[in-house]
């Protein structure tokens, strides 16, 4: 690697230490927050935000996603389209119970 | 009989094999946790109450740093080797190795403090799926510390004979190491903070 790659490359390595940096920052709010006892469907809210904005911090930095290659990409597309797909399945479940009326 | 595309990318998909293998793996245990996720979901939607506050939120918050700064020292275990600096590289391997035993070591003191309350999987819904995340989550750290011990170890020697492939090895590695990581970030505040 030659100097001038060398000193780009290091400007990645600062990075990494800003979303380190972050990550506990992101910690240590969404721990203060959930002493704040908010309405269950806030702190919820609330506590996956971070939660997402932590995660995306890590994939896209940590592991690269930010210059990966378009393969990569349609693979989680895909992924993501099936999570959310099964996420429902709870909520469909929730909403249109089964209920056994004439069970003794 | 040689492994193809261990260092170059293959042309069609842009990326050397190991890469899209690794991929392909974590996004099938995106599936696996997402399972355990909906059925947390559909056993607290269930549940009548929920207990709330009853885990250590301290000791699994220092986890959690626990396991960002675990993540920092193997991203930087590989950018060391991309320097060609191969006793920082050391270094940062053996944190992030280290820093996987700290986080168990904690994990167990929890699950100790657990066991002596009498609090086991079978005495609750909610002790019964917080075992079970807890424990597949747990099982994964001690994957990757495998993976990592054996890196560090015997399969460090790659470094001598190809750098480049060995550069790779470390970058596979740290994507699910990172996942690791991922998966705690929510782990946490769904078992511990809602």
């Amino acid at each position: 690697m030659d100097t001038a790659h060398t000193q780009e490359f290091k400007k990645h390595i600062r990075t990494y230490i800003l979303v380190f940096v972050a990550l506990l920052a992101l910690t240590i709010i969404t721990v203060t927050i959930s002493t704040l006892h908010l309405s269950v469907p806030a702190a919820i809210t609330v506590a996956l935000i971070i939660a997402t904005i932590k995660s995306s911090l890590v994939a896209s930095y940590f592991m690269h996603l930010i210059s990966e290659k378009k393969l990569i990409f349609l693979a989680l597309l895909i992924t993501v389209v099936f999570f959310v797909a099964l996420m429902w399945l709870p909520i469909f479940a929730h909403s249109d119970p089964i209920i056994y009326k004439n069970v003794p | 009989m040689e492994i193809p595309y261990t260092i170059t990318a293959r042309p069609d998909t842009g990326l050397f094999n190991a890469k899209l293998g690794v991929w392909l793996f974590l996004t099938s245990e995106v599936m696996l946790f997402g399972a355990l996720f909906t059925t947390y979901i559909l056993l607290r939607v269930g549940a009548p109450t929920w207990p709330h506050g009853e885990l250590d939120v301290p000791l699994a918050t220092l986890n959690t740093a626990v396991l960002i700064t675990s993540s920092i020292t193997m991203v930087m275990a590989w950018a060391s080797l991309v320097l060609k600096e191969w006793k920082k590289h050391k270094l940062y391997l053996a944190a992030t190795i280290l820093l996987g035993v700290a986080f168990l070591v904690i994990k167990a003191f929890e699950y100790g403090h657990h066991f002596a309350e009498g609090e086991l999987p079978n005495k609750s819904t909610f002790l019964a799926i917080y075992f079970t995340l807890t424990g597949l989550h747990g099982l994964h750290v001690i994957g990757g510390m495998i993976v990592n011990s054996y890196l560090f170890f015997m399969g460090g020697k790659m470094w001598k004979t190809q750098p480049e492939r060995f550069t790779n090895r470390i970058e596979v590695a740290g994507l699910y190491w990172h996942f690791v990581d991922l998966v705690w970030i929510f782990l946490f505040p769904v078992l511990y903070l809602l």
